[in-house]
């Protein structure tokens, strides 16, 4: 098997969980950089997938598995926004070419996300798989995806017995993610975009991993939505992580994110931000029914789980309100009578 | 401080103006007072002391039960200012009492309610469906500030209730009209109020893109009015509106009142056959007057991206005060429902059935406003 992209924190838990697996004969990991944690019984192997060298490799390990998981979001840390999209395209380019030459190759699972539908007003509520964007992505991240995507149905048309399976995963939360969305919510007061309340979908790093492996083994061709059940919007989601909100008008938001990006806090990239003011909802029905995985985190539970490790800032309001209620003569005859007990 | 006390002291002495009202001195009641005291002569000689009364922190008054001990305290306290003196127990004792009075012997349930209902609001810990409706707000909150509107200063009055299925998916269709789409808010009070049922609107894309409006869109239960989510609320059971007239039927000038615009392309009907819900035409009277549109800027309008900009006879004239209402007396009637569910599979792909049924909803609802317009005696009665 074939892991891209381990040198990130997901690519790597999910090589390892990989390694450990019975089923799993040896796991290689491919990526620029070495991954900086435990990689245990991964093979690590420094190669970057944007030039032939993937090639050479998956013919000589005799790879019957690729886990495409290399697509970021972000441009990190090793370059700009080029650097992201020639990773991105160049790569997954490169990496399809390299499996088609391959005969070994029985199986791709490629690691996508819903911000491929984009955010705008003319959106359904929930998108099923087969929906196209309202608006076709001008740039950034949502395009290298658009593009990704089509890459891979192209391989898939061209190399019809392997079984190629796309996973649109919704935003990943956790305690130790670390991805726009997850560094937004951990800033201590969090900008809104004035007069919108867009709904949000979260999916837990650990079903994010869970539905990786749910996919290697279970061989289903196809493109499915990835997520945890029910929806939350924005301002259920501050509240629960108990932080206080500073709406401001859409295109400030712009502005304030140019400066916390000067100061490496966090960016509000073009898709983010219209995320952030008209949501999105995928419909995971295809994921249950035909994929057979259904997470175990809800995007309530998720949001709650990564609550959990954050020092709230807020919810001053909810201590006010628990006071007066313990204040209550019947709260206060229960404590007592509790007490007595 | 303490001199003035003196005095007022002092004054308490002339209870015995020997039953003659009166107050100063002690000797003689002043001519003013005498003139003031006619025969009866007992009960307002009491009333001197009450200035002194009246220095106590105005917590006695509040709480009539501990009134006993009350003033004991008050004269411990007395050289203080009077919000400083009260004890937080006094104050929680007046709040009880005050609760006991207002909220009856249950108040403490009430307020434990009401608080533990701020509290999930507060918290978070709410649930919204797949479209962003808030049940909770909507019920408590969205409806309860419009039924006064609807009951009170609209009238409407409702027919047909009868004809809305008690579950199940139904498509509500309507004309539309207002300048700005008031009727369908008041619509959604009235079938709840009705049947108990919420009605999930369908909105354009400009509600949607419109800050504010588009989160109160979606938390009352809207989504946007595409066939995807037509379709998907339908299969989920939903109570579904639209207002196929769209931006022409509530942007249109007052001369043209209730006469229905071109019922979009169809799409709702093609959503119903497909879902197979039965089609309930609803004709709306009373909207058309609540803010006649007798001219349009459409190059402003075109410059802030909305379909038209209204000049009604009050607004902009007026000013924020031509935004109320005329206050129209309103009638609506759901007619009967066009079922869908006996038409073969392929009928929504099927333009010329697809505009028959189309044509045969628009007919229903225009053929009813017209005998609701000869109903109603006036417009505002």
């Amino acid at each position: 098997m074939l892991v891209t992209g381990v040198s990130r924190d997901l690519g790597r838990r999910f090589a390892r969980a990989a390694a450990d697996h019975p089923d799993v004969e040896r796991v290689i990991g491919v990526d620029v950089v070495p991954p900086r944690g435990d990689v245990g019984g991964v093979s690590f192997v420094r190669a970057d997938i944007r030039n032939p060298v993937i090639a050479k490799v998956i013919a000589k390990e005799d790879v019957d598995t690729v886990v495409h998981m290399s697509v970021i979001s972000t441009p990190g840390s090793n370059g700009g926004r080029s650097t992201m999209k020639e990773l991105n395209v160049i790569g997954t380019m490169q990496l399809l070419a390299a499996c088609q030459k391959a005969p070994t190759v029985r199986q791709l699972v490629v690691k996508s996300t819903t911000h491929v539908y984009g955010a705008s007003s003319r959106d359904p509520a929930m998108f099923t798989e087969e929906m196209e964007p309202r608006r076709q992505p001008r740039g950034g991240y949502a395009k290298d995806v658009a593009e990704i995507e089509g890459y891979v149905r192209g391989f898939a048309r061209r190399r019809p017995e392997v079984v190629v399976t796309l996973l649109r995963c919704a935003n990943v939360l956790g305690p130790q993610v670390e991805s726009p969305i997850a560094s937004y919510l951990r800033m201590p007061v969090i900008p809104t975009v004035l007069g919108f309340d867009p709904r949000l979908q979260f999916v837990h790093e650990r079903d994010l991993l869970g539905a990786l492996g749910h996919a290697v083994a279970a061989a289903v061709p196809g493109t499915f939505n990835i997520a945890g059940e029910g929806l939350l919007t924005l301002s259920q989601v501050v509240r629960r992580l108990q932080r206080p909100t500073l709406p401001l008008p859409g295109f400030a938001l712009g502005g304030l994110g140019g400066a916390l990006r000067s100061m490496h806090v966090s960016e509000f990239s073009p898709e983010v931000r219209a995320l952030l003011t008209y949501g999105r909802g995928v419909d995971t029905t295809r994921m249950r029914r035909d994929l057979g995985f259904s997470p175990r985190f809800s995007t309530a539970a998720t949001v709650d789980d990564f609550a959990s490790n954050l020092v709230p800032t807020g919810g001053r309001t909810d201590r006010l309100l628990a006071d007066l209620e313990h204040r209550l003569p019947s709260a206060r005859a229960a404590v007592e009578s509790g007490a007595h007990r | 401080m303490s001199e003035r006390e003196h005095i007022e002291g002092a004054e308490v002495i002339p209870i015995g103006t020997r039953g003659r009202p009166g107050r100063g001195t002690g000797q003689r009641p002043s001519a003013a007072a005498r003139g003031l005291a006619g025969k009866a002569a007992k009960g307002p000689a009491q009333r001197p002391p009450r200035p002194k009364k009246a220095a106590e922190p105005p917590v006695v008054q509040a709480v009539p039960e501990e009134a006993a001990e009350a003033p004991v305290s008050a004269a411990v306290v007395r050289e203080r200012s009077p919000m400083a003196g009260i004890p937080v127990s006094d104050w929680q004792a007046a709040l009880e009492g005050a609760a006991r009075e207002v909220l009856g012997t249950d108040w403490e349930q009430q307020l434990a309610r009401l608080l533990a209902f701020l509290r999930r609001r507060v918290t978070g810990d709410y649930v919204v469906d797949d479209y962003g409706f808030d049940a909770e707000l909507t019920q408590r909150f969205l409806l309860a500030t419009l039924r006064p509107i609807a009951e009170k200063w609209f009238r409407i009055e409702v027919r047909g209730t009868e004809n809305i299925p008690a579950d199940g998916g139904a498509l509500v269709v309507s004309n539309h009209s207002g300048t700005i789409p008031v009727d369908g808010l008041m619509t959604m009070v009235s079938i709840h109020d009705h049947t108990g049922r919420f009605l999930r609107p369908l909105g354009a894309d400009l509600v949607f893109r419109m800050p504010f409006v588009s989160s109160l869109a979606r938390k009352a239960g809207a989504t946007l009015a595409c066939s995807e989510d037509a379709e998907r609320m339908l299969r989920g059971g939903e109570l579904v509106g639209v207002w196929p007239e769209g931006f022409k039927g509530i942007g249109k000038p007052y001369s043209e009142r209730y006469k229905l615009q071109r019922f979009g392309r169809g799409g709702f009907v093609s959503a119903a056959l497909r879902t197979g819900v039965p089609i309930i035409p609803l004709s709306v009277v009373g909207a058309e007057e609540i803010y006649p549109l007798v001219g349009n800027v459409p190059s402003l309008a075109r410059i802030l991206g909305v379909p038209y900009l209204p000049i009604t006879p009050f607004f902009p004239l007026l000013g924020p005060l031509g935004l109320v209402p005329l206050p129209s007396k309103w009638i609506i009637e759901f007619g009967e429902p066009i079922r869908t569910d006996d038409y073969d599979a392929g009928a929504a792909d099927d333009p010329m059935l697809v505009f028959n049924v189309t044509d045969q909803v628009r007919e229903t609802i225009q053929q009813t406003l017209y005998s609701l317009l000869m109903q109603r005696p006036s417009v505002f009665r």
